[in-house]
């Protein structure tokens, strides 16, 4: 545990086992599209993290990589709700496991 | 102040995939996104930090929420809030966490150690942001106005054949 970095590191995939594992366990909809921005944000730690201990900080990659993962994971999100409410006034619910049916 | 942050973050996040209800669930998220947030500020990057707060505490929670009174989310399900096949996706995920983390603490003689903290203003990321990395910027204003769009299209497309 010499790195400072080793901490960010274990909290990031401890992060994103938690929202992998929110994502495959939960059946409603929303919290699997909140599992999945856990994901990110994880993924999103560790660019920042590896960036403030990298040998050149000034190139700035990683808190670009962050900023635009950012922005993919808002689009992501206001999507997937819109799919949800619609699929919703479709069928009548957000339970993933009565989704059966790829043919409304 | 690490540890703190990281209690914060991480009970954050166990507590919004283990309540029961969704409205507790995205509150609890909204913590553990602002227990992020902290970790960006934490590591110097106030630019990201302050995103992180503008957009997840402030669009993605309240989008969160709006889908759930949208969809009655809040009422609880009757046959619990967990899926059928949870005892796959726990194994799944646990053995995901047990493989990177033995990556990084096998790895973790080879990171490198504590450095100077990186003087990098707006500034810089905005020069950066209109030069180096134009190309990216341009496709991501096209990807989140494509979303906005197709976003308002799937949510209004029932309503428009029902009539």
């Amino acid at each position: 545990m010499g790195s400072p970095l080793t901490g960010y590191l274990i909290v990031a995939a401890l992060l994103f086992s938690i929202g992998l594992a929110g994502a495959l366990v939960r059946r409603n909809a929303i919290m699997v599209l909140i599992g999945i921005e856990l994901m990110l944000n994880a993924a999103n730690l560790n660019f920042i993290a590896f960036w403030r201990y990298s040998p050149h900080p000034e190139a700035l990659t990683g808190v670009m990589f962050a900023i635009f993962s950012i922005a993919v994971a808002a689009a992501e999100a206001a999507v997937g709700l819109g799919l949800v409410i619609a699929i919703h006034r479709h069928t009548g619910t957000t339970d993933l496991d009565k989704m059966n049916r790829m043919k409304g | 102040m690490f540890y703190l942050i990281a209690a914060l973050t991480l009970g954050g996040a166990l507590a919004a995939m283990t309540l029961k209800h969704l409205v507790h669930a995205a509150l609890s998220v909204t913590v553990a996104f602002a227990g992020l947030a902290l970790f960006f500020l934490n590591l110097d990057a106030q630019f990201a930090g302050f995103a992180q707060i503008i957009i997840y505490i402030g669009a993605v929670a309240i989008l969160v929420v709006f889908a759930i009174l949208l969809t009655r989310g809040s009422e609880l399900p009757k046959d619990g809030v967990f899926s059928r096949t949870w005892f796959v996706g726990l194994p799944i995920a646990a053995g995901i966490f047990a493989v990177l983390g033995w990556a990084v603490i096998a790895s973790s003689k080879a990171l490198p150690s504590e450095t100077a903290a990186p003087a990098v203003n707006v500034h810089d990321i905005g020069v950066a942001l209109v030069g180096r990395y134009v190309l990216p910027l341009e496709i991501v204003a096209l990807l989140l106005t494509a979303a906005t769009i197709g976003a308002v299209m799937v949510a209004l497309h029932e309503k428009e054949r029902a009539k």
